[in-house]
């Protein structure tokens, strides 16, 4: 090893001789050396020594086949890329090429290393690859590209624009591999851009169950978010209502005519409810406390309980999780008593506990506190008092005192049970006590004299200032209950002034002060000994509140009339301490979030908003399924009425984003095409204005041309090639949706002329139909029929009919088909003797009516009746509606055949032709009474049409013939009289 | 999210260092340092640390500090359950979770923390695709390893990276086709010194191995799926069919997992298997203590009862113990003053018993705290909530696998408290 410490110019150092072992390492040719080389290199790195002297030999290996090696080097890179940025350029070219590699874990895995590569100059290299994998095929690699997005985020801000628009690509991904890693994204870089996530709000709600658990957490925080911005709150504010009623008595009429409109969710508010709901069962507990907070902050108040059971199920978790658990269950806990109270057991202390879990559940004890279950916790925080975890008993004595003001029921238990602990061995106990006891008796001190005398009585034996300070304290505020103790203590004390703490020092000097004030006969002396004392004391804030003191107590000529108050000054009755909560003002933070859990806004925190006081628009996020046909025209089409408005809308934006060059030339010429159409029917219907494509002017014209039967124009439609027509027919139904049953018998027209295009359209246009009704119906409210009329009409008479008669009526119900159909009853009764079979309306309809047939009646028995519905378009008009209606009589096989003469022999010629396949033979069993070669003729013979060729053999009787396709029959009698 | 990893063992030696973003000064430990030497235990280092610049968010397990470096806004408790993953991670790959196995593991750790986070977000974290990505190491494959030059490191994507069932892999192949369950319920309580029960609950776990070829879709019913009062699920349970059906129905990861955990609250009725009448008590005078305790069987449901063990904190004062038991070992450790008592199968015949006198630092004052006591135990066989598996089956497959069902009760946090001191005066 020496000589090669000698050849490195560098100063000798350990290291450098390890490295220069590696270094030959990785320059030799054999794979393995390599390897063992990386893999020590990687040890080094992840002790954290240095390595990066080694980063050229290494850099050498970046394309090596061997794909542990490769990703050793990977790692390497990644580490020290930064330090050697000149360096790290030269494997640029590798990652580009492996970015076209066709296995997707290899170009996934060569984005991830580009982008980890924080070298500046590559900024368009890696713009460029991340554009290129948000478009790739393997949603693995869409997944790495938004992570690349932060990468490239981080290393430069400016890039911001173009990154949304990646982001913007990503969010419409509608794989759940990716949904997770680019709403990460999205709040990395641009969390104030709601309107991106408008489009996909319904999308990510429905995906949401679907996505890998730690993309959940990200989407679900995320949507909380965005709730907040786009719904109304759940939360009636009855409460506060109720609290200045008669302030909103007299006031604005606005907001009462508010409050009485009832509230209606918002569907997709609900949505995100209901789908995040199954997550709180989650083995992840991020998930399930993300869930939790969402619900906190959005869901109706009545509805929060089911988050309880799983919070408590998540404090069975680690000791980590149940910190933070713990945290937002204080929290909640203020807020909401209710929530937790049936779970009160789940936060007993166990010895075993670390002291921060236990100091959190004796808050969340102490907030769960009430009336009814007060003495149950006092008994429990009873057994804490005497914890060998000393921090935890003194926290517990707070925690008593905080109930005993809360409730004023067990004020004076917990009153008397504090003063039994002043005679505790444990001085942090007793010290406590006394800070607690003294908050407490500021209550109601007048009760409670004798335990200000105890603490007197005790007063020498305590030791922590704390604790002193606050006796004397009490002393002085309250000396006029205790007139005998107080002058007793302050002589003490003026004994001990000068070794005491200075907050002990300071109290002594206040009750000094409030002794001269009220008892000056006793304590004048005492006073201004202890004043003398103070007034050259070390400590700063002891002289200065000596000489303040000395000056309001002590009259003098300088000190003027604020002597006169010092009474009023000094023995003003204080108003109590409240005892509160140290979560209190915790819930300012999102639930679940570090803010919250450390109390102070963290970096890149995002405020939750406020509720909105009026619901933005809600149509935004209504995406369309259609996602066909020209912009320009539609952009041109401006609907009259605001109902439709925000479908087009809607789809002007898609059309934006997904039209390509190539579509809008087509559409254009479409769109000339359907202009000319509608010019010459303006024509025709008196119509001034043909340039205006008002899409109510087209129904009207089209209408007419239905009314009217114009058939030139139809023809001329009709001849247009049939992607024109398709198309046509698509704009009219996106930019005019109630049109549609117009157009729909519009295209029955076409059906036969061009079937191919129209049966997709068709098709189409039954999807949309849906979709138009509910719109219609929402609109327009059909009321239930005034009379319905019993009259039947009739159709079809037996007579005619040949044994089937059918009768029709109106039923006056809005019709299940359609909105714009008009329903009819038929009766369909068979007075045959016949079974008749398959019983529908033919499908060639005569004239332009849209018929909606009922489905085919398969077989009608004699003598039965059957009744049906259906639906006919009459297009508001009254012309008649055409339809043929079918039945279909299935014959017997016998009468399908017709009889032939021939002679017995051509019959065996022929019969032997047709053998095999196509013979046929069954056996039939008869009485004995009928095997006689009449009766068998008769029977055949009145089954089937047949001829008899009379046979030479006994047993053969029959055979005999159809016309068109012979058919042999052979009737065998075998006589087995058995 | 996550900006990088430190880990730390307890003697405060920093052994593993891990970024995934630019690299940020091991001196940030500093302050992690600070909080473990005030915390004085290693169970109360306070989970998130704030830094003037930075975020610590650490989980202590298996003797190790895994201190994560945060610098923006993240839901803490992402974080932690994160690195618990990384532990169970590291746990399931070398079968143990230590710094000995991490050290030597170094390459196959830092392979694994590279997967599992890109740019500090989780990427893969289901143990099926990281065993097809890196395989676990095992002395057959290490040696061959060696000798070819072959790599531990998976060439393609996993095949459950893209599918809607990440958590198991096609073609698995097994001769023996089998699915076992574990039904471990440990009960929870808190019992006070009479040894009446002041809180007790269940918590319950199915723990399942499940080695099946292909793709088998299992459906698991109870015979009284009411008394789950709380469920959580692994991934690859349907919830739908658990609201509507209460079955849990799954196509299972492979190998071994974690079906589902469960919790039957305080409102039902636990039973408590055995009793423990204790007795310890401190002269006034004389720097003594009297120690007795005794266990006996109370609710077993006819099943023996085993690896009882009987924990005692005693107080600071306590410097050692001169006791006998009629069954098992004892030992007082004066460091951590933990008395601990193991007894192993509770005869009901016999019943165990400890007793013996304590001696107390000479001068001090008698303690006034409570010890506690901690019991553990083991009955095999049973489900102390009554709760039993009804059937198995399974669909998807046309093999008949082997089917079997165990269950265990075990204490879980399991306390009995010692409210008062009895106040014993000697006469001299």
């Amino acid at each position: 090893r020496l000589p090669k410490t000698a050849r490195s110019n560098t100063p000798p150092h350990i290291y450098i001789t390890m490295n220069e072992d590696l270094k030959e390492m990785l320059e030799s040719n054999k794979e393995s050396l390599k390897l063992e080389a990386m893999k020590r290199i990687v040890g080094l790195i992840a002790k954290g020594k240095n390595a990066y002297e080694l980063f050229p030999a290494v850099v050498k290996n970046v394309a090596s086949k061997n794909i542990e090696l490769k990703k050793l080097v990977y790692v390497y890179l990644v580490r020290y890329a930064e330090e050697q940025q000149d360096l790290a350029l030269l494997s640029i070219s590798t990652f580009q090429r492996a970015l076209k590699d066709p296995n997707q874990l290899i170009r996934a895995s060569a984005l991830r290393v580009l982008s980890s590569i924080r070298v500046p100059i590559i900024v368009p290299i890696m713009m460029l690859a991340i554009k290129e994998a948000a478009t790739d095929l393997s949603p693995y690699v869409r997944k790495t590209a938004a992570h690349a997005i932060q990468k490239l985020y981080s290393l430069d801000p400016d890039q911001k624009e173009h990154l949304i628009e990646v982001i913007e690509k990503l969010l419409k991904d509608k794989s759940t591999l990716v949904a997770g890693s680019v709403v990460m994204a999205f709040e990395e870089v641009c969390p104030d851009r709601i309107d991106l996530i408008h489009k996909n709000y319904r999308k990510l709600c429905n995906l949401l169950v679907d996505v890998e658990e730690w993309g959940q957490v990200v989407i679900i925080h995320m949507l909380t978010r965005y709730a907040r911005t786009q719904f109304v709150s759940p939360w009636r504010e009855d409460a506060v209502f109720d609290e200045n009623s008669e302030k909103t008595f007299y006031d604005s009429e606005g907001r009462r005519v508010d409050q009485s409109k009832p509230y209606i969710m918002d569907p997709d508010h609900r949505l995100l409810l209901r789908n995040t709901k199954p997550l709180l069962q989650s083995r992840n507990t991020a998930v399930v406390m993300a869930v939790s907070q969402l619900y906190w902050h959005l869901a109706p108040k009545h509805e929060l309980s089911i988050i309880t059971k799983s919070l408590v199920r998540l404090l069975r978790s680690h000791r980590e999780v149940q910190y933070i658990v713990l945290q937002n269950i204080a929290t909640m806990s203020i807020q909401r008593k209710g929530m937790f109270e049936p779970f009160m057991k789940s936060f007993y202390v166990r010895s075993t506990d670390a002291t921060h879990i236990k100091t959190l559940k004796l808050e969340i004890l102490t907030n769960l506190a009430n009336e009814a279950n007060i003495s149950t916790i006092l008994r429990e925080l009873q057994t804490y008092v005497k914890s060998q975890d000393k921090a935890f008993a003194a926290a517990t004595i707070q925690a008593i005192g905080r109930c005993a003001t809360n409730i004023s029921e067990v004020t004076d238990t917990c009153l008397n049970g504090l003063v039994l602990l002043l005679s505790n061995r444990d001085e942090t106990v007793v010290a406590e006590s006394v800070v607690v006891i003294k908050k407490l008796l500021q209550t109601q001190p007048s009760q409670h004299s004798d335990i200000i005398k105890h603490m007197a009585k005790l007063f020498d034996s305590i030791t922590v200032p704390m604790a002193r300070a606050s006796i004397l304290w009490l002393m002085g505020e309250y000396c006029e209950h205790v007139p005998k103790n107080a002058p007793d203590v302050l002589r003490k004390m003026a004994k001990t002034f000068i070794s005491e703490e200075d907050i002990v020092k300071l109290q002594t000097v206040n009750l000094a002060a409030k002794l001269y004030l009220s008892n000056s006969k006793q304590t004048k002396l005492l006073t201004q000994y202890i004043l003398n004392l103070g007034k050259y004391d070390q400590n700063y804030d002891i002289r200065d509140r000596t000489r303040f003191i000395r000056q309001l107590i002590v009259p003098n000529e300088k000190s003027g009339a604020l002597s006169r108050y010092a009474r009023r000054i000094l023995m003003a009755p204080k108003p109590a301490p409240v005892l509160q909560s140290a979560f209190k003002d915790r819930d300012r933070f999102q639930l679940g979030t570090l803010s919250h859990t450390l109390n102070s806004q963290s970096n890149g925190y995002l405020e939750l908003s406020d509720w909105p006081a009026v619901a933005p628009d809600q149509s935004v996020r209504i995406v369309e399924v259609v996602e066909l046909a020209g912009a320009p025209l539609l952009g041109k089409s401006k609907p009259g009425k605001s109902a439709e408005k925000f479908y087009s809308d809607s789809e002007e934006e898609e059309e934006e984003e997904g039209s390509s060059s190539e579509d809008s030339s087509s559409s254009s010429s479409e769109e000339s095409e359907s202009e000319s159409e509608s010019e010459e029917n303006s024509d025709d219907s008196n119509k001034s204005s043909s340039s205006e494509s008002d899409s109510e002017k087209k129904k009207k014209t089209l209408k007419n041309k239905k009314l009217q039967q114009q058939k030139p124009d139809i023809l001329n439609i009709t001849y247009l090639p049939p992607q024109i027509i398709q198309k046509a027919l698509l704009l009219f139904i996106m930019t005019k949706f109630f049109s549609i049953h117009i157009v729909l018998a519009f295209s029955n027209q076409f059906v036969a002329n061009c079937r191919c295009s129209l049966l997709c359209l068709c098709v189409f246009l039954a999807c949309q139909f849906d979709a138009v009704s509910w719109h219609v119906r929402v609109s327009l409210q059909a009321s239930f029929p005034v009379f319905v009329p019993e009259t039947s009409h009739e159709l079809l008479h037996r007579m005619t009919g040949k044994g089937l008669s059918a009768q029709y009526r109106f039923t006056r119900q809005p019709c299940i088909y359609g909105n714009s159909m008009v329903s009819l009853q038929l009766t369909l009764s068979n007075s045959s003797d016949q079974a008749l079979e398959n019983i529908h309306i033919s499908e060639k309809s005569s004239t332009g009516q849209n018929i909606h047939r009922f489905n085919a009646i398969e077989r009608l028995e004699p003598q039965a009746s059957v009744t049906v519905s259906m639906g006919v378009d009459f297009n508001d008009s009254t012309q008649a509606a055409n339809f043929q209606l079918c039945v279909s009589i299935q014959p017997a096989v016998g009468e399908l055949l017709l009889p032939i003469t021939m002679t017995e022999a051509d019959f065996t010629k022929e019969q032997g032709k047709l053998l095999g396949m196509n013979e046929s033979s069954a056996t039939i069993t008869m009485t004995p009474e009928n095997i006689s070669s009449q009766s068998v003729n008769r029977k055949v013979v009145s089954v089937a049409n047949l001829g008899v060729i009379p046979s030479s053999q006994e047993n053969i009787h029959r055979r005999c013939l159809n016309l068109t396709k012979p058919t042999f029959w052979n009737v065998i009698k075998k006589t087995n009289c058995s | 999210m996550i900006h990088s990893l430190f880990l730390i063992n307890n003697a405060g030696d920093l052994f593993l260092e891990k970024h995934w973003k630019s690299v940020i000064s091991r001196s940030v430990c500093d302050y992690f340092f600070e909080a473990r030497e005030k915390a004085v235990e290693p169970d109360n280092v306070p989970p998130v640390i704030r830094t003037p610049h930075h975020y610590l968010i650490n989980i202590y397990r298996e003797k190790i500090f895994f201190v994560s470096v945060i610098q923006t806004e993240v839901p803490p408790l992402f974080v932690i359950e994160f690195l618990h993953r990384v532990a169970e991670t590291f746990q399931d790959y070398f079968g143990e979770c230590s710094e000995t196995t991490i050290k030597d593991n170094v390459v196959i750790v830092y392979e694994l923390l590279e997967e599992m986070l890109d740019n500090g977000f989780p990427l893969a974290t289901e143990s099926n695709i990281l065993k097809e990505l890196i395989r676990p190491p095992t002395i057959l494959r290490s040696m061959v390893n060696t000798i070819t030059g072959s790599s531990n490191v998976g060439e393609t994507l996993p095949t459950g990276q893209l599918s809607n069932i990440p958590w198991r892999r096609a073609g698995v192949k097994y001769t023996n086709n089998e699915a076992y369950f574990d039904v471990v319920e440990e009960i929870d309580a808190i019992l006070d010194k009479s040894g009446t029960t002041v809180f007790a609950e269940i918590q319950g776990v199915i723990d399942a191995c499940v080695k099946l070829s292909g793709m088998p879709d299992l459906t698991l019913s109870f015979m009284n799926p009411r008394l789950l009062d709380d469920v959580s699920f692994h991934p690859c349970v349907r919830y739908k069919r658990w609201e509507s059906e209460r079955v849990i129905s799954f196509i299972p990861p492979d190998g071994n997992f974690q079906l589902m955990s469960y919790h039957i609250s305080a409102q039902n009725l636990v039973a408590i298997p055995i009793y423990v009448k204790q007795n310890i008590s401190f002269f006034e005078t004389g720097s003594s203590g009297r120690l007795d305790i005794a266990v006996g069987p109370k609710q077993t449901m006819g099943k023996t009862v085993e690896c009882l063990v009987v924990t005692v904190h005693m107080p600071k004062v306590v410097l050692s113990a001169n006791l006998s038991a009629t069954q098992g070992t004892y030992n007082y450790d004066p460091v951590t003053k933990i008395l601990l008592w193991d007894i192993g199968k509770l005869n009901p015949q016999k019943l165990p018993n400890l007793k013996g006198s304590l001696s107390l630092q000479s001068g001090a004052p008698k303690p006034e705290e409570n010890p506690s006591l901690n019991i553990d135990l083991k009955i095999q066989q049973l489900a102390i909530s009554g709760l039993k598996v009804n059937r198995l089956d399974m669909y998807g497959e046309k093999y008949k696998p082997f089917k079997g069902v165990k269950y265990v009760t075990k204490a879980g946090k399991f306390q009995q408290r010692l409210s008062e001191w009895l106040l014993v005066h000697t006469e001299v």
